[in-house]
């Protein structure tokens, strides 16, 4: 396999196979809370896929030159998070400095993104399938495009639900859970899939 | 190895709480403190009503902008009060107005109907369909769009399907305006208590027949004659308040022979009327039987 298959390969991966929200089953709070207008579901997914792909930079760093010479390995979740929220934070400010219009968009997202357990779920994933470190920070990046993907498929479908007659009882959040259900079940379509 | 993990975790910590230090100070952004004190004096509805994307963002304009302070509908007078306090002006009131929903035609059971409506329940949608189903084309379709929008519980339905607006909620933010279709809806003073509520344009014989209240504006003009303040106005077979002018005096409700302007003192007034003739008649006959 040349490089640029082995790219594809693990963006189909990521984005499809091993989809973070609907066949990991992490991220699942800004993917039902989120998702209720397209526009904000778009910022939001792209403020995880930046934060997805910072997060696997330093927390491979943190987990190669760190962790793994002083044998803390049992430390990974708590230094991860450390990592995570602290990196939002500072990215957070230099957005507000540098960009402010960007901000204004993501503002609300960016501080949302720090509790989101697909952040840590993509960073200690990394180190459990032994990527390098090109690896880790693709992986990173496709799978915050996953998230972005669904999420994005996730609001259009709930705008459209906003016009359609939904039984009274089934009206909201047991609908959408429905929804959610039912794209689960077609991206395990994808399950096996390999090349 | 305990001393191993404190001494990398407390390194790490440090290293980032000092990270974030350093870069708060160089990437610190001034904020004026009055533009949060201002959005939080706000009632953040982010109705859009003072023609700013949202709470936050008049209050910036406010301050950066001088923009003025009394555009805020929903706040009202407190907010104003509290803006006025906090950029050192004088506050000016603004007039508290409320939303007037016209062509209601006393509710569903009472409208004319070309067709029987099934669609998706949207004004716009039963509009798009052949002009509505309503045999009066600027008639209210009774499909709420306006009571959706409004985002402070203002709007009820009751049991034929009449829209009220509780004055006490409105807020005078014009989202009901925005979704009515058909302008139905008017932002009026909460002091004006007289309304044409027929917006037809319709000739006088073809909105009479139309309207399921036969409550239409017949242009007959009588009220622009008798109006005392010259405040009502014809604009293409249909009479208009200016409520600039209005006074709330009524006398052009008394006399349209349609009923087609609505003033809730009519029927006091009547009533009193009725009962100061009934004494009359009785103090006449009262004298009559002296006399004899």
């Amino acid at each position: 396999m040349n490089y640029f298959t082995q790219i594809f390969a693990l963006a189909i991966a990521a984005i499809f196979v091993q989809n973070f929200v609907l066949m990991k089953f992490l991220g699942l709070c800004p993917y039902i809370g989120v998702s209720k207008k397209l526009d904000s579901a778009l910022g939001m997914g792209m403020a995880v896929i930046f934060v997805m792909t910072m997060a696997s930079v330093f927390t491979w760093l943190i987990q190669t030159y760190l962790l793994i010479p002083f044998r803390l390995e049992y430390l990974q979740t708590i230094a991860f998070i450390l990592t995570i929220a602290s990196l939002v934070q500072l990215v957070e400010m230099i957005i507000q400095k540098t960009a402010p219009a960007l901000y204004k968009s993501l503002g609300v997202f960016l501080p949302l993104i720090t509790t989101n357990c697909a952040v840590l779920g993509v960073a200690i994933l990394n180190v459990q399938s032994e990527y390098n470190f090109i690896g880790a920070i693709l992986n990173g990046l496709f799978a915050g495009v996953g998230f972005t993907l669904v999420l994005v498929m996730m609001a259009g479908v709930r705008e459209r639900l906003d016009k359609a007659e939904v039984p009274p009882a089934m009206k909201g959040m047991p609908i959408a859970m429905i929804i959610a259900g039912g794209m689960a079940l077609a991206f395990l379509g994808f399950a096996g899939l390999k090349f | 190895m305990l001393i191993y993990s404190i001494i990398i975790l407390g390194s790490l910590g440090l290293l980032y709480g000092l990270g974030l230090a350093f870069a708060s100070k160089k990437f610190h952004v001034h904020v004026d403190p009055k533009i949060e004190q201002i959005n939080e004096a706000l009632p953040s509805a982010n109705c859009s009503a003072c023609a700013f994307p949202g709470c936050s963002a008049y209050a910036e304009a406010i301050v950066v902008k001088g923009v003025d302070i009394n555009l805020c509908a929903p706040g009202g007078d407190d907010a104003i009060q509290q803006i006025a306090g906090i950029m050192g002006l004088e506050a000016t009131s603004a007039n508290k107005k409320v939303a007037v929903i016209h062509c209601q035609s006393g509710g569903k059971d009472n409208t004319f109907y070309r067709y029987d409506y099934q669609g998706i329940q949207s004004c716009k949608a039963a509009i798009a369909l052949s002009d509505g189903p309503n045999l009066c084309k600027y008639g209210c379709v009774y499909q709420y769009d306006c009571v959706r929008s409004c985002k402070f519980d203002a709007m009820s339905v009751d049991d034929n399907g009449m829209i009220h607006v509780d004055k006490e909620k409105c807020t005078g933010c014009g989202a009901c305006v925005v979704a009515c279709p058909r302008d139905l809806i008017e932002l009026v003073s909460d002091k004006k208590r007289v309304h044409i509520l027929c917006t037809s344009h319709d000739k006088g014989a073809e909105s009479r027949k139309s309207c399921g209240n036969k409550t239409a504006c017949i242009a007959c003009t009588l009220c622009v004659k008798k109006c005392p303040k010259d405040a009502i106005y014809m604009d293409n077979n249909l009479a208009i308040i200016d409520y600039d002018k209005c006074v709330n005096c009524g006398i052009c409700a008394d006399v349209c022979p349609t009923s087609a302007i609505f003033d809730p003192l009519k029927e006091v007034r009547a009533q009193r009327k009725a009962a100061a003739a009934k004494k009359k008649a009785e103090a006449a006959k009262k004298l009559e039987a002296q006399k004899e």
